[in-house]
């Protein structure tokens, strides 16, 4: 691959994205041109129907685009099968959604397990990355608990620790805050800093609140199925505090 | 990759037992109905066949008349020659036997039973596999004589003696007195429900003076020699008879010969019938409960269609997916066919207890059965399988 596809962990060119077809198509994504490097963190913000939802879908490898290219790691995957893209997804990417979308009466260690299943990793190992993925997202203790006995912070952070135990190189998290309360939200987003600051995990969130995505490190704001500002946030709430600085005003 | 289904599959199962259990319901009623149906209905063929035989092997029992039955239709009744003339002029013969009867009251020991006299020689105890359970058989003398002496059967044992030993005591047949010199072994129920074991035997000239007052026989009994043929021995015996009842060449037979390996085969046959019969309405269950675990895993797999959008999104393949469901459903319809398997052994044994038929395991039918119900799995589990498989992981994952 060229120098410059290196440069950038993911590397979107012209995307569009047409849904249905004829008199009735809408198209969600007109033209979208994105460089996501590795390490980043990156709120992606806009009003619904802005085309972040479909970018967010394109970006996991969930959808196809109709037309554009996507290099991710340098290699074209826009025209990747159904299943060629799972197992995509299944080595590099890690997914955090709004709802939890936790397996009901399954204890948190199963949840985790999950994705591990899917690689066919062996019982012991399945258990120790679980477990390990459960304590670094500080839920040591809870591992036998089923989500109806945690609260939604808690369900959260088991659903995180479900995107990380396959140590992806890209998390991607669709409004991860969206069902929570203010404390657990910023909760939850300390510890997505904390993966992207100390694993070193690219962080892909999509987010309507710009109290959360203050959180991020780059602020990409879509409008009517373009990027319409892409800005570097010079001082993501973790990063300020720690560094003693004052928490930055709101520009919204 | 199949494993891992497996496991999956399993957990499923696992997390949503009440489901599972109402899933296998129909399955399970419908495996253990095939099962008891036609165990059962074994069961009853053999008690049947054993009956049947117990009337004795190779039996011909010959009667006046033109049709089975009782009353001679004003055919003249058999003669106590006859009984020679067959034993001598025809071959492959193991036992004949001359037989009347009578239904008489019998005291002893200050306790009366109503049971049935029969009148004939030691040979009707060969014709219909008697056994002595202790005593004698008749001798020469007495069945030539008419002596006062029977043989009885373990119900007029049970009846009159209980637990006192009836050889050399005196029972009272109507007006006469006999010794009884002998005790048969129980051959139990026979093939019309009536009771084998509630008869006296004494000797045929017995019979005839003291109690019928008459010298009609009207059966004869030919058990045929084992490795004899059947049809030659009754061609032979039929000729015979026409010849000692003097008919015409024009003239039709004046009596009817039954076989009771015939008689048994018509009956077995029928209760085979039966059988086929009830399984197959059993196994019209068996085909419901398939469609019910078809319903139930088009139930489940729009329930789970934010489960099945999750596995997908976080990588699962079609074909896993496919494979789970379709495991999920085999391994459903398989359990459902090992407690219907279960429940059917215990049925089919109670059943066989009250209905007085002999159990029997049918290998054949149980493995049928399980291999059936897996199949039922396979063949209903896929279609909604293969739906789950295809969900947009988008779509699955918003679904509501």
């Amino acid at each position: 691959m060229t120098a410059v596809s290196e440069q950038a962990l993911i590397r979107l060119r012209s995307i569009t994205k047409v849904y249905g077809e004829g008199r009735l198509a809408f198209q969600a994504l007109k033209g979208v041109d994105l460089d996501i490097a590795q390490g980043d963190f990156v709120a992606i913000m806009g009003p619904s129907g802005s085309g972040k939802s479909t970018a967010m879908n394109t970006l996991g490898c969930l959808d196809r685009p109709t037309t554009g290219e996507y290099l991710f790691k340098g290699a074209h995957v826009e025209s990747l099968t159904r299943d060629e893209r799972a197992l995509l997804r299944r080595q590099y990417f890690g997914f955090v959604f709004q709802g939890f979308h936790l397996l009901a009466r399954t204890t948190a260690l199963e949840n985790v397990e999950l994705p591990l299943l899917y690689r066919g990793e062996p019982t012991a190992k399945r258990h120790a990355a679980a477990k390990k993925a459960l304590a670094a997202v500080g839920l040591t203790g809870w591992e036998h608990h089923t989500p109806a006995e945690l609260s939604g912070g808690q369900q959260q952070r088991v659903a995180i620790a479900r995107a990380i135990v396959t140590e992806p190189v890209v998390l991607l998290a669709d409004e991860p805050t969206g069902n929570l309360d203010s404390q657990r939200s910023n909760e939850i987003m300390e510890l997505l800093w904390r993966l992207n600051e100390e694993q070193g995990i690219t962080v892909l969130m999509v987010t309507h609140e710009p109290d959360m995505a203050a959180y991020a490190r780059r602020i990409v704001r879509f409008v009517d199925g373009r990027i319409d500002t892409d800005t570097v946030n010079p001082a993501p709430v973790v990063q300020a505090r720690e560094q003693g600085l004052s928490r930055p005003t709101e520009a919204h | 990759m199949l494993l891992s289904s497996i496991s999956l599959a399993l957990r499923s199962i696992r997390r949503n037992i009440l489901r599972s259990f109402l899933t296998i319901l129909g399955i399970v009623i419908g495996v253990s109905a095939v099962i008891t149906m036609v165990t059962l209905g074994n069961g009853a063929t053999l008690a049947v066949q054993n009956q049947i035989s117990g009337l004795g092997t190779n039996l011909l029992q010959v009667r006046p008349g033109q049709r089975m039955g009782p009353g001679t239709g004003g055919a003249p009744t058999f003669k106590d020659t006859y009984v020679d003339a067959i034993a001598q002029q025809i071959g492959g013969i193991y036992a004949v036997a001359a037989e009347g009867r009578a239904t008489a009251t019998v005291v002893a020991g200050g306790r009366n039973w109503s049971s049935s006299v029969i009148g004939s020689t030691n040979e009707w105890l060969k014709t219909g596999n008697w056994a002595l359970a202790t005593g004698r058989e008749f001798t020469a003398e007495e069945i030539r004589a008419g002596s006062a002496v029977c043989i009885i059967g373990s119900t007029v044992k049970r009846e009159l003696f209980a637990s006192v030993d009836p050889l050399g005591q005196l029972m009272r047949v109507r007006e006469f007195s006999c010794e009884i010199i002998g005790v048969l072994d129980s051959k139990g129920q026979g093939a019309f429900g009536n009771d084998q074991d509630d008869m006296v035997l004494v000797p045929l000239n017995t019979l005839q003076r003291r109690i019928t007052g008459s010298k009609r026989i009207n059966t004869l009994l030919v058990s045929m020699a084992d490795g004899s043929e059947p049809e030659r021995v009754k061609a032979s015996l039929r000729q015979l008879l026409r010849e000692l009842r003097k008919l015409a060449d024009g003239d039709e037979d004046n009596f009817n010969i039954l076989d009771t390996k015939q008689l048994a085969d018509t009956l077995s046959g029928t209760t085979q019938v039966l059988t086929m019969l009830l399984g197959a309405v059993a196994g019209v269950s068996l085909l419901v409960g398939g469609i019910g675990i078809m319903n139930i895993m088009l139930v489940s797999v729009t329930e789970r269609t934010r489960e099945i959008g999750l596995r997908l999104a976080i990588g699962a393949l079609e074909r896993e997916v496919l494979l789970q469901f379709l495991i999920e459903a085999v391994v459903l319809a398989a359990l459902g066919g090992l407690i219907g398997i279960a429940l059917a052994t215990m049925a089919s044994v109670i059943l066989a207890g009250v209905m007085d038929v002999p159990y029997v395991f049918n290998v054949s039918v149980n493995l049928l059965s399980f291999v059936f119900s897996a199949g039922i799995g396979v063949v209903f589990g896929y279609f909604p399988a293969r739906r789950a498989a295809r969900l947009d992981p988008i779509e699955a994952l918003r679904h509501e």
